[in-house]
């Protein structure tokens, strides 16, 4: 038996998605999908400035029939618990904003729902909006290594820059959704909520000691990118503060408008950099300066900063090194989690840096990256030291040569065509010891017919349930169709950390793959439904255990910042009309080394994915800001790209097993969304226009060419 | 009001200018059919109406009257698009996927790649950057 | 979805006729077509009317015929019905063109010539190719048929002669000659709304119409007669900068727009050089 089975191999081979067939025939369950009976609807009224009080609250409607929550109704605290405790769930006085939520109805009638009116009286004060003029820095990083001056010293050439990045909508294609059910003398939230436990946490801060019992479930999510990290915390309270006062159920669907104003969007950074090199193009000195724009509360602004800042020199050896970022307060909606946590931003100030370093000194833009690419045994700007599975200057002289780099940059010189590249590295997990401090937990179960998995970790669409699925069964020797997993509900599953960082694999992973040994260990020879009908309930938690090299300091951002990176290296060819200044993507090679792909097809479906997202921010992807709400909150005016604007995509994976991770596996998830940007705006530099910033839309690269000499 | 929906007839008193999305997913029952703008954009609403793909957010319902409406329920669970869905992991979150489908069912048979990008233009899809879903589509012709 | 939808109300005429009797004597009323617009600003909850005229069952309006040497559309023609119908492609192949690149296959399929006309967003692709095509539109009241040139059809932003108790009954295309030639310039490659929309013939007088440079779409009618008479490019462009009033709004700028109009006006006429008359 057990010779049979520890031969079935389901890590490494594309297996059939635990999800699959509902969402091919329309039977997934998705948020707005649920009903309850009584079920009331939500509807949410907001500030309308950016910046002053509220003054007064009219209703303009007979209430009969009506559920109205404002601040008052709150029995616990009026904040969204997260880092700090900055954000209130309803304005009471201080609107810091626009489109600050300030006022909850209900009514089982949808219509009579949105007929409703609502004046609120606001008293406006002066909104600030540039980050740079912002009094008021939510958290600031330092990271020095070696000794800048003495590196400039050394060098001979210096060469300075900014860059800067624009806001990018998540657009995931379901828009916020949650429903809170009164059940059994709690409160049950429903929800397209990428982490659960959050939730769980801020619903239990603001519904206080009202509420029994607090518990929340995860329901099918229709995309999530970081935009349903921290923000559905909010809504859940919300729909739950409704249910309270109601006593029935209450949904909360944000239509895409109302989605696209409020919610969080990726931080727009400034980056400054300063650097030194030899003659030869070797760094000496990196002076990098990063601004973020937190927008109006904290949220995750401070993590955001730490993972943008902690990559912001990019994966290059440098001797000296300074990083000083900071993430500044303004009176727009709250920046929040996206895909990337500000390495899309600094990744994209370094990699246009080189490109326009290699310009300056007229050297070859491989060599110049080759040169100073990061190799085992080389430090990091923390002072870490990556391993033997560091696999830049592999990544790069994979996609090299893969996509004809030399022969086409010299091909496409004078024509209508460029083709550039970008290096990218992306470390997987918390940063730090913020996995120690998280100590995830999973759990596996024996089940009548094989076992079953329960852990936080939610499907985005991402595959989790695939992936922890494939690595149980195979470290258990069971096939994968014996594995069950549990949809994400706080009142069974473990706290196995969010589901962000690109930790879900490698993470969650790793501590369930080790829980699989210990059940393995335990069954003898017997299967798990044999030994579940022999011996009852078996069920093992396993937690996260810190590899023992880590070492962080905190306070100075020194040391093992990540315990594992994954590494990028894109090369996109443009075309550009120079009648209509429209940059096409014409073909994108993406080698990425990830440490092993546990599903090929999910892993090849992430960076296909993620690459096109970084194309849409690189080129078509424009929030437009007036007076602090965003302007074309609409799928029309707000454009990402549809099957005609991508291009030939070739992916490479490689792998080069991180023993940490389970099966050799590295974070994935995000690493893809670093590339494009730069790539694409360095191949726009071979055409002759000097864009510094993204989204290069053809307005800008217009303005850009005219500038240029 | 009567139209066919999945081969069925049915008879309903709804509002006339109701949006079909609203009336298939609501006094239908049938909620794979998903709302992702409510703006013509997304495509993710898509059902077929007298074989032509259409969104049902942008659809008055008694424009329905007496045609043939086709949701992803009407395909069952073992269509050779489904099943290449399947495979091939045309559907990540899978939000778009039931209006993909249906947009892909009006290719017509072994289309190229040119045309299903044309074809499948108005159908946002988020997270796979579309090339599991072209693979999809040529599994399944 | 902003608007309250049980509260509308919608009349079902059984023919043109029932219709324009309804227009007259219970109106004021709104046409329906294939809602692509309309619903979109019912979703929005930005739509005044609440009485509503089904045009869509109105089947003799969805026609597509040759009457003599004119090309007649019915106002009810959808995209998918202009990109298949070989007497569009044959008499008027940048209709078929503008049709492809409006939205994606779904609006396509409801989207209509005449709901794209009455709709009069200067940014309305079909609009331009009307525009050189010198069409006629056709407007029916219960007692009579007026036939509009397209030149005059439009009054200002949004503005149009028709009447409130008039349809769009059709399009009347006559031959058009000389080399035809369309561009829309809308940075996403499908389902975009144009930020400058191009259409023109060279034949033994040019004729070139422009989208999203001006409140309605224009003719260029200086620039028409500077190239017919054999001005150069540089003496075109200058005075279509005269012609054109575009704006910066939230898609794009008036810088941008001006300059992309020179441009493709240049790129027209060197593309269509030499084969013309
Ligand atoms: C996602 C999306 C993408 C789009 N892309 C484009 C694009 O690329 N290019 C473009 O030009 N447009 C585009 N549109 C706009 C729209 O599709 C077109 O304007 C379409 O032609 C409108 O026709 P309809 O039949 O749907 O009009 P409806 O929405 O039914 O009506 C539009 C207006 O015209 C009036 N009307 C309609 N028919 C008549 C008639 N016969 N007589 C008198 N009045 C009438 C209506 O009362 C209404 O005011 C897009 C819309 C969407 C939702
Ligand atoms: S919901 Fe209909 S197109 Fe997006
Ligand atoms: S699979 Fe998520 S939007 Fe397409």
């Amino acid at each position: 038996m057990r010779e049979i089975r520890s031969m079935l191999n389901a890590v490494g081979q594309s297996v059939p998605r635990k999800d699959g067939i509902g969402k091919a025939t329309g039977q997934a369950r998705y948020a707005d999908d649920l009903r309850f009976p009584g079920m009331l609807h939500g509807r949410t009224i907001r500030s309308t400035i950016p910046c002053g009080r509220l003054a007064a609250v009219r209703l303009g409607f007979d209430p009969a029939g009506f559920t109205v929550v404002d601040h008052r109704d709150i029995p616990g605290r009026n904040v969204v618990t997260l880092i700090a405790d900055d954000q209130p769930c309803l304005v009471e006085r201080e609107i810091r904003h626009v489109a600050e939520p300030v006022l909850l109805l209900a009514h089982e009638n949808r219509e009579a729902l949105l007929g409703a009116s609502v004046a609120l009286e606001e008293e406006p004060a002066e909104p600030v909006f540039d980050p740079e003029r912002s009094p008021t820095a939510f958290k600031t990083i330092l990271i020095e290594k070696g000794d800048l001056a003495a590196g400039f010293a050394e060098a001979d050439h210096v060469v300075e820059g900014t860059y800067c990045t624009g806001h990018q909508e998540h657009v995931y294609i379901e828009p916020q959704a949650v429903i809170a059910v009164p059940e059994d003398g709690g409160m049950t939230v429903y929800g397209s909520i990428q982490c659960p436990f959050y939730a769980h946490r801020a619903l239990a801060v603001i519904l206080g000691d009202a509420v029994a019992r607090v518990r929340v479930i995860q329901t099918e999510t229709g995309g999530g990118f970081g935009g349903k990290e921290e923000y559905p915390s909010g809504i859940a309270a919300h729909a739950a503060l409704l249910a309270l006062k109601s006593d029935r159920p209450v949904k909360l669907i944000y239509d895409r408008v109302e989605d696209m104003l409020a919610t969080t969007k990726r931080h727009p950074a400034i980056v400054r950099h300063r650097t030194g090199l030899t003659r030869d193009g070797r760094l000496v000195a990196m002076d990098i300066e990063v601004i973020l724009d937190g927008g109006a509360y904290q949220t995750l602004s401070a993590v955001v900063l730490s993972r943008g800042s902690i990559h912001a020199a990019g994966p290059y050896r440098c001797d000296n090194i300074r990083i000083a970022a900071r993430a500044m307060f303004t009176n727009t909606p709250p920046n929040g989690a996206f895909r990337g946590f500000g390495a899309p931003q600094t990744q994209f100030g370094v990699e246009v840096h080189m490109e326009r370093i290699a310009e300056a000194l007229g050297l070859d833009p491989v060599r110049l990256r080759e040169r100073n690419l990061l190799r085992p045994g080389d430090t990091t700007a923390t002072g870490q030291r990556v391993g033997q599975d560091c696999a830049a200057l592999e990544v790069l002289r994979t996609a090299v040569r893969r996509s004809g780099f030399r022969r086409k940059r010299k091909a496409y010189a004078g024509t209508g065509r460029g083709i550039g590249l970008a290096m990218y590295w992306h470390g997987s997990g918390f940063t730090g010891s913020g996995e120690l401090k998280l100590a995830s937990r999973a759990t596996i179960e024996l089940t009548a017919t094989g076992v079953r998995v329960l852990t936080s970790s939610t499907e985005l669409g991402q595959g989790t349930r695939t992936m922890h699925a494939q690595i149980v069964a195979d470290a258990l020797g069971v096939p994968y169709e014996q594995v069950e997993v549990a949809m994400p509900d706080t009142g069974l599953v473990p706290d196995s950390g969010p589901t962000v960082a690109s930790r879900t694999c490698m993470v969650v992973g790793r501590i369930l793959q080790r829980a699989a040994e210990e059940i393995r260990a335990k069954l003898g020879d017997a299967t798990p439904a044999e030994y579940f009908r022999r011996h009852g309930p078996l069920a093992v938690t396993g937690q996260y255990e810190q590899p023992e090299w880590i070492r962080w300091d905190e306070i100075d951002y020194r040391g093992d910042a990540y315990a594992a990176y994954a590494w990028g290296c894109d090369v996109v060819e443009v075309e550009l009309d120079r009648d209509t200044w429209e940059v096409r993507p014409v073909r994108v090679t993406v080698v990425n080394e990830i440490g092993k792909a546990i599903h090929p097809a999910l892993a090849r479906g992430q960076v296909e994915g993620g690459t096109v997202q970084g194309l849409g921010y690189a080129l078509l992807e424009r929030v437009v800001m007036r007076n602090g709400a965003m302007a074309n909150a609409q799928l029309t005016n707000y454009i990402i790209p549809t099957t005609l604007d991508t291009p030939k995509l070739d992916v490479v994976l490689l792998e080069h097993p991180y023993d940490g991770g389970p099966f050799g596996a590295k974070g994935l998830g995000e690493l893809p969304i670093d590339g494009p940007a730069p790539a694409v705006v360095n191949a726009i530099r071979q055409l002759g226009i000097d864009v510094r910033g993204i989204p290069a839309v053809p307005e800008a690269i217009r303005e850009a060419a005219c500038a240029s000499p | 009001m009567r139209f066919t929906l999945n081969a069925r007839e049915v008879e309903l008193n709804v509002a006339p200018l109701a949006r079909l999305l609203d009336v298939l997913r609501e006094d239908c029952g049938l909620t794979g059919t998903k709302e992702g703008c409510g703006e013509g954009e997304c495509g993710a609403c898509t059902v077929l109406v007298d074989g032509e793909a259409v969104c049902a957010c942008l659809v008055p319902v008694a424009q329905v009257e007496g045609a043939e409406v086709v949701t992803i329920e009407g395909l069952g669970d073992d269509h050779p698009l489904q099943r290449a869905f399947m495979d091939e992991v045309g559907a990540q979150c899978g939000i778009c996927t039931p209006g993909m489908i249906l947009t892909a069912i009006t290719l017509g048979p072994r289309p190229s790649l040119a045309k299903i990008r044309r074809g499948l233009a108005g159908n946002l899809c988020r997270c796979t950057g579309y090339e599991a879903i072209y693979r999809a589509i040529h599994r399944a012709s | 979805m902003r608007t309250a939808v049980s509260r509308l109300e919608l009349l079902q005429p059984r023919s043109l006729q029932h219709a324009l009797r309804m227009l007259r004597d219970e109106g004021p009323l709104t046409p329906l077509a294939g809602a692509t617009d309309l619903y979109v600003a019912v979703n929005f909850g930005t739509l005044d009317s609440t009485r509503f005229l089904n045009l869509w069952g109105l089947e003799p309006l969805r026609r597509i015929t040759l009457c003599g040497d004119t090309l007649r559309i019915g106002a009810l023609a959808t995209y998918t019905s202009l990109i298949r119908s070989r007497l569009v492609r044959q008499r008027l192949p940048i209709l078929a063109r503008a049709a492809l690149e409006v939205g994606g296959v779904q609006i396509q399929n409801r989207g209509t010539l005449g709901g794209n006309v009455a709709n009069a967003s200067p940014a309305g692709d079909t609009l331009p190719v009307l525009a050189v095509a010198e069409a006629v539109v056709v407007l029916r009241s219960v007692d009579r048929e007026r036939r509009v040139p397209f030149a005059e059809f439009y009054t200002g932003y949004r503005q149009t002669v028709r009447r409130p108790d008039e349809l769009i009954v059709g399009l009347e295309i006559p031959p058009v000659e000389g080399r035809q030639w369309f561009r829309k310039v809308g940075t996403r490659a499908a389902q975009a709304i144009s930020k400058v929309v191009i259409a023109a013939v060279r034949g033994s007088s040019p004729r070139i119409a422009l989208g999203s440079v001006a409140p309605t779409v224009i003719r260029l009618s200086q620039v028409e007669h500077a190239l017919g008479a054999g001005a150069g490019m540089d003496e075109a462009v200058h005075r279509l900068d005269q012609d054109i009033q575009p704006i910066d709004d939230l898609r794009s700028t008036a810088d941008y727009r001006r300059d992309v109009a020179g441009n493709l006006l240049q790129r027209f006429w060197a593309e269509t050089g030499g084969l013309s008359s």
